[in-house]
């Protein structure tokens, strides 16, 4: 399948955007609904982030993506603004767990040269990236198979009510 | 091979020959959730159409984050929680137990050898006292409740060796903060810790666990400490369980051992708004300072307020400055009260808030104005994790924060001493 979305990125920040960032603390103990949580979606960073969005966009950051809490309202709020993955040069492992397991894609790939608005075209089964606007073709940290298992099933939850338990 | 003590407990609970880079399906000794994170696995667990837990007597829910409840989104989720808890069945800490990492090995529910999970960062805590814990999600909760396990990618580990002699006014917060300065927040993402020396060995266990805490924040998956003499008595108070300490081979292969001289160092601050932004005190000693904070899954243990009693002994909170202090469990409190730490630093001018997160995390109980500095002893600075993204925060030691509110703006603790 391929994914076809816009950049969005946060050039002041592109490094170890933590999961307070994503969805802060204030917000993510009172609201229960992730339609609503989506709307404040990196509101500490970029207060009209979640505004900006357009169905079937990419965030793109740099190293480290996700660290501190392993709150998964942070992976749930992305996915609940219509993201549909998430790139990074590299992500935090708890925040990586929790976006494959509510089928949410976290690609690795080297996002060096991208910008905010650039149009891309992520094709996981050929592991590559494609920037439209600048031309140029980035190859992806191939999906681990446990990760492939779970998204390829629709998250952990599918996963289990399908195996009922792990079959990965 | 020989195999460090990540591969072994993994290896143990899992029936398999474990080496780093492998997947495994492991058993759960015991797992917890928090009120943040709970909510969201008792959706997630219906949504898997679970009727009943594995285990009952492996899961505990502490209600420490937002507790007392400040308004009614979170009251919501406390009652969510706690007819969860009755119906299941689960052991439930309710407001005023106390935090999380503070409730789980001191209540005994995790012995040396063990394999926990948590969903909360922080779970990694328990490794001071030789188990195997990590941080997940709330649908690896709700999976690890349905079936008693969890799927686990083996770590590769990162030796740390602190060698020499702790100086005077350096303590467990200032290695750490030191530790993820040099290596940086992202230093041991998907490694284990294993952390070891001769200033560890000196340590105890309670400022251990300081250490294993704050693995995280350099991303690590645990932060392991071997179970010496120290760590067998106080696991044989607290625990009615059997311990199976767990010792590293000495071929185990580790991906990198890093040494540091702890005689070598100064007290240590993180400054906003990043973990691994750290200093020596004398860098940002005369920073002004509105709000002291000691508290804490890191920092909120007896001795951690007997060293701060020790330095405002007889003195005064700066005009200007604030004090919060929010003891880790109830028993730590009724430890204090017994000890005469929480008396003196009432009268030095603390505000003493309800065992648990106090204002660690931003929901209640101290937030911060716009363009206020606080210090803090908890394990996070990010921007706006105290709940206002317009102020700062420095972390550091229980004596560093003692010394900086009685002069309203960083200090070096050892003056004091
Ligand atoms: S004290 Fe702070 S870091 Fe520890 S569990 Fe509570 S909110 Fe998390």
């Amino acid at each position: 399948m391929i994914q076809k979305g816009k950049a969005r990125t946060f050039p002041n920040h592109p490094n170890d955007i933590n999961t307070d960032y994503i969805i802060s603390g204030r917000y993510k103990f009172k609201i229960q609904d992730p339609n609503e949580l989506a709307t404040h979606v990196m509101e500490d960073l970029d207060p009209n982030f979640f505004k900006r969005v357009e169905k079937g966009d990419f965030i793109v950051a740099g190293n480290n993506f996700g660290c501190g809490s392993s709150r998964e309202q942070a992976p749930m709020a992305i996915k609940y603004a219509n993201i549909s993955a998430v790139i990074a040069n590299s992500f935090a492992r708890i925040f990586y767990r929790n976006c494959f397991n509510l089928g949410l894609p976290a690609i690795e790939a080297d996002t060096s040269g991208i910008e905010e608005g650039d149009e891309l075209e992520l094709d996981m089964d050929a592991g590559i990236l494609k920037n439209k606007t600048k031309n140029k073709e980035i190859k992806i940290a191939p999906v681990p198979k446990t990760m492939q298992t779970l998204l390829a099933d629709g998250g952990l939850v599918e996963h289990f009510k399908k195996h009922d338990g792990f079959k990965v | 091979m020989g195999k460090t003590i990540a591969e072994k407990i993994l290896s143990n609970h899992s029936g398999k020959d474990a080496h780093a880079g492998d997947i495994v399906i492991a058993d759960l000794d015991f797992m917890i959730g928090q009120d943040g994170t709970s909510g969201v696995a008792i959706d997630s667990f219906r949504k898997m159409s679970a009727k009943k837990v594995a285990d009952p007597s492996k899961i505990a829910i502490i209600i420490d984050h937002s507790s007392p409840s400040p308004n009614q989104g979170v009251s919501a989720i406390h009652k969510k929680i706690r007819e969860f808890a009755a119906e299941q069945k689960i052991k439930l800490y309710d407001i005023g137990c106390g935090v999380c990492h503070q409730i789980t090995p001191e209540q005994g529910h995790c012995v040396p050898g063990d394999l926990v999970i948590g969903a909360d960062s922080h779970t990694c805590t328990y490794g001071a006292i030789n188990v195997f814990s990590t941080g997940i999600g709330s649908t690896d909760l709700a999976a690890g409740m349905i079936s008693g396990k969890l799927w686990f990618k083996v770590p590769e580990t990162l030796k740390v060796v602190y060698k020499g002699k702790l100086p005077k006014g350096i303590y467990s917060k200032d290695l750490i903060l030191n530790l993820i300065g040099k290596i940086g927040a992202d230093g041991a993402t998907y490694m284990a810790l294993e952390i070891d020396g001769d200033a560890i060995n000196e340590m105890s266990v309670d400022a251990r666990f300081t250490i294993s805490n704050m693995a995280i924040e350099c991303g690590a998956k645990c932060g392991i400490m071997k179970a010496d003499k120290k760590v067998m008595d106080w696991v044989a108070k607290h625990s009615k369980r059997k311990p199976g300490p767990i010792e590293a081979d000495k071929d185990a292969k580790y991906k990198q051992v890093i040494e540091i001289d702890a005689a070598k160092l100064e007290p240590q601050i993180a400054k906003p708004h990043t973990v691994d932004n750290t200093c020596g005190v004398s860098e940002v000693v005369g920073t002004p300072i509105q709000q002291g904070f000691i508290g804490t899954c890191t920092n909120g243990r007896l001795e951690d307020f007997q060293i701060a009693a020790n330095i405002l002994k007889g003195k005064k909170v700066a005009d200007g400055c604030r004090l919060i202090i929010a003891p880790a469990s109830k028993d730590i409190m009724l430890d204090m009260i017994k000890d005469g730490a929480y008396q003196t630093l009432v009268e030095a001018g603390a505000v003493a808030v309800t065992p648990g997160c106090g204002p660690c995390v931003g929901t209640h109980n101290g937030v911060p104005s716009d363009g206020e500095n606080v210090i803090s002893t908890a394990n996070r600075n990010f921007k706006g994790r105290m709940g206002n993204p317009n102020s700062f925060i420095y972390l550091a030691s229980p004596a560093t924060v003692a010394a900086s509110v009685i002069e309203g703006k960083i200090a070096d603790p050892r003056k004091y001493l």
